[in-house]
């Protein structure tokens, strides 16, 4: 089912840690309603950094960061705006199942107090189903492979209808069989949702041939466009490292 | 034993303590700050001190004391105006000087501030059943009512944050739960303690829950247990309510890790 996509607007920004040298530098890049962006570089180029504008989570020293013609920091709702973080890691050692975990992808839904209802208990379920895990949705995530976690983490991004999907390096100690996998099924999902999804990794083999765009980070923006459009020598990881 | 009007006070009350400790602490163990409820029943120390000196409700300025002392934890902890472990540690140090201090001061040093400490089974009133039965009910509610996003909370913090969930908003709530289960559990479990019911169900749950919702539940179960075995050991042996009840917990961490082991022999 196509979503509403969301755009985003990064315009000439800039940004330093407080008492840091400059995390990015004069960075522009608009990404339309429904690409799918891959965004690499560096470690330390200031990838996550532009996620965290992006996300309004922090907010650039000069310059301008908006979602949907809306300063970043301050667009609501953002119920459907979904961010997974590094390879996220659940957060608690209690043994959270797969239901669980995706459920908890509908709780911005609904302001503090606000029920879940019939119509969340169905797009969690269709979440399962998508990612494949349905014989899994009571078993302790725990107990999945690190690939499964990972689809798991996708099907609670996917039951909050996102509008936005930003993942930063999400398959960070995944094998490559189930990193690929991965990049598969975002890409699928993606067809069919039509979402907008900001692809973030040091690396960008896995999605090179699956994203629309490929933007390389490295302080300020140091290629934009199509992955087929990047020198022969950009494709070494080195490079992008060096 | 249930003849007497004083142990079905104690009974009724710890039952309410019973589930609520561990269902507050489910939540504090989870977002790895379970020794706020010590720092907070320091500080609940220096309102019951309060109390005496002012001949009001002693139950009634803990409450007032174990509320704010946890925001307060939480504010120092969040606006990292200091690291967790010293907001912890501001707060319990200044909390237990200042239950000294108001508790000398109110000529109470005696053994009515003992049960205080460690807990009484003599000492539940019908008016402090009445205030743990309505504080009881509305902290199980607000959990339940919280339960979805505390858990989303717990899950991944920074992506509840990104879908714009308040996530200080509620961990304010959840420091004030905390801070209203201690003020409720005193006179059962004793100031000094009160944590200890607050985590080692949870603990104890977790070897052996299937999933968080499990893990809350036989927490609460856990909970209840060690109140209503802790009361009735205390009853019969004229022990301390408290330890009695903390010791009967910490039993069942031992339980539920010898299921656990017994458990994956099965399954191996």
């Amino acid at each position: 089912m196509p979503l509403r996509a969301l755009d985003v607007q990064l315009e000439h920004v800039s940004f330093a840690y407080p008492g840091g040298a400059e995390a990015l530098s004069d960075v522009t890049m608009h990404v339309e309603p429904g690409e799918f962006v891959a965004i690499a570089g560096p470690n330390g180029g200031g990838k996550t950094t532009l996620v965290r504008i992006v996300l309004g989570l922090e907010r650039p020293r000069a310059g301008r960061a908006e979602l949907g013609g809306v300063p970043a920091y301050r667009y609501r709702p953002r119920a459907r705006i979904v961010y997974l973080a590094q390879r996220a890691q659940l957060g608690i050692e209690a043994p959270a199942t797969v239901r669980e975990v995706v459920t908890a992808g509908r709780a911005a839904a609904h302001g503090l107090f606000g029920r879940l209802d019939e119509r969340d208990r169905e797009l969690v379920a269709e979440a399962i189903e998508r990612v494949g895990l349905t014989q899994y949705a009571r078993t302790s995530l725990a107990r999945l492979s690190g690939g499964q976690q990972q689809r798991a983490f996708i099907a609670k991004a996917l039951a909050a209808e996102p509008e936005l999907l930003v993942l930063d390096e999400p398959t960070t100690g995944v094998d490559v069989d189930a990193q690929e996998a991965f990049a598969e099924l975002l890409a699928e999902l993606h067809r069919e949702t039509g979402t907008t999804i900001l692809y973030v990794s040091h690396e960008f083999g896995a999605v090179e041939s699956l994203v629309d765009r490929l933007v390389l980070v490295r302080r300020s923006i140091v290629f934009d466009g199509p992955p087929s459009d990047l020198a022969a020598g950009w494709h070494d990881p080195s490079h992008a490292h060096a | 034993m249930l003849d007497l009007e004083f142990m079905r006070l104690a009974f009724a009350a710890g039952g309410i303590v019973g589930l609520l400790a561990p269902a507050v602490g489910f939540f504090l163990v989870q977002r790895r700050m379970s020794l706020i409820g010590d720092g907070v029943g320091h500080v609940a120390f220096a309102g019951v001190a309060a109390g005496y000196l002012l001949g009001i409700s002693p139950v009634a300025t803990a409450l007032v004391a174990s509320v704010a002392a946890a925001i307060a934890i939480e504010w120092l902890r969040t606006t990292q105006r200091a690291a967790g472990d010293q907001a912890l540690a501001l707060i319990f140090y200044t909390g237990i000087a200042a239950g000294v201090v108001l508790i000398s001061a109110a000529g109470a040093l005696n053994a009515n501030l003992f049960a205080f400490l460690f807990g009484s089974i003599l000492t539940v009133t019908g008016d402090d059943l009445r205030l743990v039965a309505i504080l009881g009910v509305a902290g199980l509610v607000t959990i339940a009512f919280l339960y979805r996003r505390l858990l989303a909370v717990s899950l991944d913090e920074e992506s509840a944050r990104v879908s714009g969930m308040p996530v200080g908003l509620l961990n304010v709530l959840l420091a004030g739960l905390a801070g209203v289960t201690i003020a409720v559990s005193m006179r059962i479990v004793g100031i000094l303690l009160i944590a200890a019911l607050m985590v080692l169900p949870v603990i104890a749950a977790s070897r052996i829950a299937w999933s968080v919702a499990s893990a809350i539940a036989i927490s609460m179960v856990i909970g209840v247990a060690s109140v209503g075995i802790g009361l009735t050991l205390a009853y019969y042996f004229d022990l301390a309510p408290g330890g009695a009840i903390v010791l009967v917990a910490a039993g069942s961490f031992v339980l539920t890790s010898g299921a656990r082991l017994a458990l994956q022999v099965a399954e191996a």
